[in-house]
């Protein structure tokens, strides 16, 4: 029996982070639903009991049926059929078993038919299904929407839709426009509210969205006639009975192919506001969109898995010259950075998720009762993180997810270019991740502002605090003159006193901050379980070398060298 | 009256991923080197009998393992997976029972429930025999079903399977009562459910409980079928001399390992003759028919 979950230590390593003790407890409110609901559990152990053993079942569904399939489903495709998307067959089985084993809407509270999970098991589950089969981690990733659904929409709403989640009930987020694409601002998708039906009519086109097809959509629409930015936007939800939408294209992709994008008129859509008027973009979809990037980020970490397993399988089965090609230090290079930058990308992931739990945590304790002065400052504090890692997690996420793939395709030479074994379709997968969702170089936008205003700095500060074993003083060392110079280069950019030449070296100092990031991050694993140490030590090596490549760039850039890149 | 449906599971040692240690010195299994899972076929006739209970949402499904405490697990592994309640055969006294011993306890396990149908697996793969599911119909006076491969349809009266036969499949009907053995290219179990995992992981035997500081006095009195019920040789009245080594006619004379070693090789061409005289021999050989 294959089973993604127990196949691999480190999920559960992460999942029993000593930070879950005060997130559980929240989470569960002093363990106070078990009187009124047969699955809520009694104390921690029992709470986490939980999380893993549903993880074990996500795990081999995932090893069982959602791999096995994922070679037919990207043959196969979604199709196209009076104005009906349907699903390539073995997304359809994934669907369904996932469905009967009463996994989706995890992450919602029991009232509305979820789980009640914490996002850490939650966005392991995406890691699984992605290291199975990176196009079914869309449909499944999408449930996310219930999410904006919970925290903005009206009670009427919510218990309207949340319900559905759990049956399998599938949702997509309509974002996208053919003239607003990164720019969300420029969305012209007409909302007018209908008086007579009493409700919103949308009209106008969408395009590129993911299982544009689904049930439930979160639609994003100019609600305000003559505005022209992002404060005329409003959020609606569109439910597909309605049968107002036409599918006018599925596009052909380089990759996940398994997951239908379209390109949809809206007809006069019937449609509910979520939330408030003219909050949607700069509110909602914001919050949504935090929630989405962290759903690609778990994608990436899980399509590098699968990618660094082929690579590592194929390794130690092709022989060359007499041995097996593992055994040629060119090979094995390529295979311990592999794991390195597998290791360092999941422990961030399951650092934000922590960080987003706790941020979410305090602002719905917020709801029910005033917060103290320290609960307050705890929020802020969680928020804050949250708010510049999520980028930060995204961009090197997928930036190292492609890296990987293209690395796991070189080991398979020649016979990984043809479509014989699986790293050619990860390798394909892989690609959307840097892009969808804000490409990388707007996470480097958004997260560029953790650097500037020393955030990041900060909670490295934080990380050094953290006394480590003796064997790994060293690697600490590094870091703190990793650090030292990571000041320094800040300092020289701040000093250009130009916008735009900071903007141009902006990706680099994110990535610097990143580097010193996934380095204290590994240290921290290591030092909790020996194991992670090798991992660490290639890590931190080659962060090192790259900052000092970096530190060079930014601190010898002068004024008027960007214009010669024009 | 809703459809009484009872399932028998087995735990047993996977015997599909034999190490070197799994065999002891004088020839028996080691369990300990073995993880213990539930018999494959049993959980084709799990899924049979899930089927049925889709199909007639009124029945209830029972699920009866014999075996040592730790047994327990089938149970629970059942009732993740849809099943209603369960009970643990087990007792010391039916250590070393043969195929014979261990049908007739667990007929008198199985009579307790008044079924009117029993699902289970062909055989287990420690053993291999495939009797003791036709051995438990003969001591009920069940007409029998063996080697079913697909549901085709059902009703509180009767029910008609698709058979797995050496050559072909075979489409028989029968009236309930019935016993009905599932084969392994039956549909594979479904996957456990997440809110059933989460409320029977709570779900424990007597002695099991003994072993746990948490009190669920409170919980089990509101939620009875959280109680895996333990039956001993009492409970189902059984005869103590037609159990374990008494009641076992078999015995073991003598296991030997057998190391497959290649006798003798012959070189053959791809010509038409040669392919012509492989095909010969081998049918001479009865190793194709």
């Amino acid at each position: 029996m294959e089973n993604f979950f127990l196949d691999n230590e480190t999920l559960k390593f992460h999942l029993m982070h000593p930070l879950m003790k005060k997130i559980v407890e929240m989470k569960e409110c002093g363990y106070n639903e078990a009187q009124q609901y047969e699955i809520a559990p009694f104390d921690y152990d029992d709470a986490m009991d939980s999380y893993e053993k549903i993880l074990e079942i996500i795990g081999e569904i995932c090893g069982e049926i959602i791999a096995p399939n994922a070679e037919n489903v990207d043959l196969e495709g979604p199709k196209l059929v009076d104005n009906e998307v349907i699903y390539a067959s073995g997304t359809q089985q994934n669907q369904q078993s996932l469905i009967n084993a009463g996994v989706y809407g995890m992450a919602l509270p029991r009232r509305y038919g979820g789980l009640n999970f914490s996002m850490v098991p939650y966005v392991m589950a995406a890691e699984l299904v992605a290291r199975a089969d990176g196009s079914f981690a869309n449909i499944w990733g999408l449930q996310d929407c219930a999410e904006t659904i919970y925290e903005f929409a009206s009670e009427e709403l919510k218990e309207a839709y949340l319900p559905l989640i759990p049956k399998g009930f599938t949702c997509s987020m309509d974002l996208t426009e053919p003239d607003a694409g990164s720019d969300l601002q420029a969305v012209q998708l007409k909302a007018t509210f209908d008086e007579k039906a009493n409700c919103w009519r949308l009209n106008g086109v969408k395009r590129f969205i993911t299982n544009g097809d689904a049930h439930i959509k979160l639609v994003l629409a100019r609600s305000e006639a003559g505005s022209g930015d992002g404060r005329g936007l409003s959020y609606f939800l569109y439910d597909r009975k309605d049968k107002a939408v036409t599918i006018r294209r599925m596009e052909h992709k380089l990759g996940i192919k398994g997951a239908p994008t379209c390109e949809l008129v809206f007809n006069n859509a019937p449609a509910q506001l979520v939330g408030e008027q003219r909050l949607g973009l700069i509110k909602y979809v914001m919050t949504l969109m935090n929630g989405a990037r962290l759903g690609v980020a778990a994608q990436g970490v899980g399509i590098a898995e699968a990618a660094y397993r082929e690579a590592l399988k194929y390794a130690r089965e092709r022989e060359q010259f007499g041995k097996s090609i593992i055994h040629f230090p060119a090979v094995y290079e390529m295979l311990g950075n592999m794991r390195a930058k597998i290791d360092a990308i999941r422990t961030m992931l399951y650092e934000t998720c922590r960080f987003v739990d706790l941020s979410k945590l305090y602002e719905q304790l917020g709801k029910e009762r005033s917060l103290t002065g320290e609960e307050r400052s705890e929020m802020k504090h969680y928020q804050r993180l949250t708010d510049i890692y999520t980028p930060m997690l995204k961009l090197m996420s997928s930036e190292y997810c492609n890296q990987i793939a293209y690395d796991a395709l070189q080991v398979h030479g020649g016979t990984g270019y043809m479509q014989d074994f699986p790293i050619e379709r990860l390798y394909r997968d892989a690609r959307i991740t840097s892009i969808y969702e804000g490409t990388s170089q707007l996470q480097v936008v958004a997260a560029i502002k953790g650097v500037s205003n020393g955030s990041f700095l900060k909670q490295i500060k934080e990380y050094d605090s953290m006394e480590v074993n003796s064997n790994l003083a060293g690697l600490q060392m590094q870091l703190q003159e990793m650090t030292a110079r990571f000041e320094k280069m800040c300092e020289a950019a701040k000093n250009y006193n130009n916008a735009e030449m900071y903007d141009f070296v902006a990706r680099r100092l994110v990535e610097a901050a990143a580097n010193i990031i996934l380095g204290y991050l590994l240290l921290a694993d290591a030092d909790r379980c020996e194991k992670y140490t090798a991992s660490a030590r290639i890590f931190i090596g080659a962060a090192n070398a790259q900052n000092f490549e970096k530190e060079a760039f930014v601190n010898s850039f002068s004024a008027g060298i960007n214009e010669i890149y024009k | 009256m809703s459809l009484k449906i009872v399932v028998l599971a087995k735990q047993v040692p996977d015997t599909r991923n034999v190490g070197k240690d799994a065999m002891k010195e004088d020839g028996t299994v080691n369990r300990a080197a073995l993880p213990a899972i539930f018999n494959p076929d049993d959980l084709n006739a799990l899924e049979m009998a899930l089927q049925v209970k889709e199909a007639l949402p009124d029945a209830e499904i029972l699920v009866i393992t014999m075996g040592p405490p730790r047994a327990a697990d089938i149970v629970r592994e059942s009732l993740y997976r849809g099943a209603d309640r369960g009970f643990l055969l087990t007792d010391a006294k039916f250590a070393g029972s043969d195929t014979l011993a261990t049908s007739y306890a667990l007929s008198k396990a199985v009579m307790r429930c008044q079924p009117d149908l029993i699902f289970c697996g062909v055989q287990a793969i420690d053993g291999d025999t495939a009797q003791v599911g036709p051995q438990i119909a003969e001591k009920l006076n069940f007409p029998q079903i063996t080697y079913a491969e697909a549901l085709i349809a059902v009703s509180s009266k009767k029910i008609s399977l698709k058979r797995r036969l050496e050559h072909g499949v075979e489409t028989v009907e029968a009236a309930l009562p019935l016993l009905v053995t599932v084969h392994s290219s039956a549909p594979a179990c479904r996957a456990r459910n997440a809110r059933r995992v989460m409320q029977f992981k709570h779900a424990h035997t007597p002695s099991e409980l003994t072993g746990i500081a948490r009190d669920y006095t409170q919980i089990y009195r509101q939620h009875p079928c959280l109680n895996i019920e333990e039956w001993n040789v009492q409970t189902i009245e059984a005869d103590l001399a037609k159990l374990g080594l008494s009641g076992s006619p078999t015995k073991v004379k003598k296991v030997d390992n057998v190391v497959l070693v290649q006798k003798e090789s012959k070189q053959m061409s791809d010509s038409d003759a040669d392919v012509e005289l492989m095909i010969t021999e081998l049918m001479e050989n009865h190793i194709i028919g």
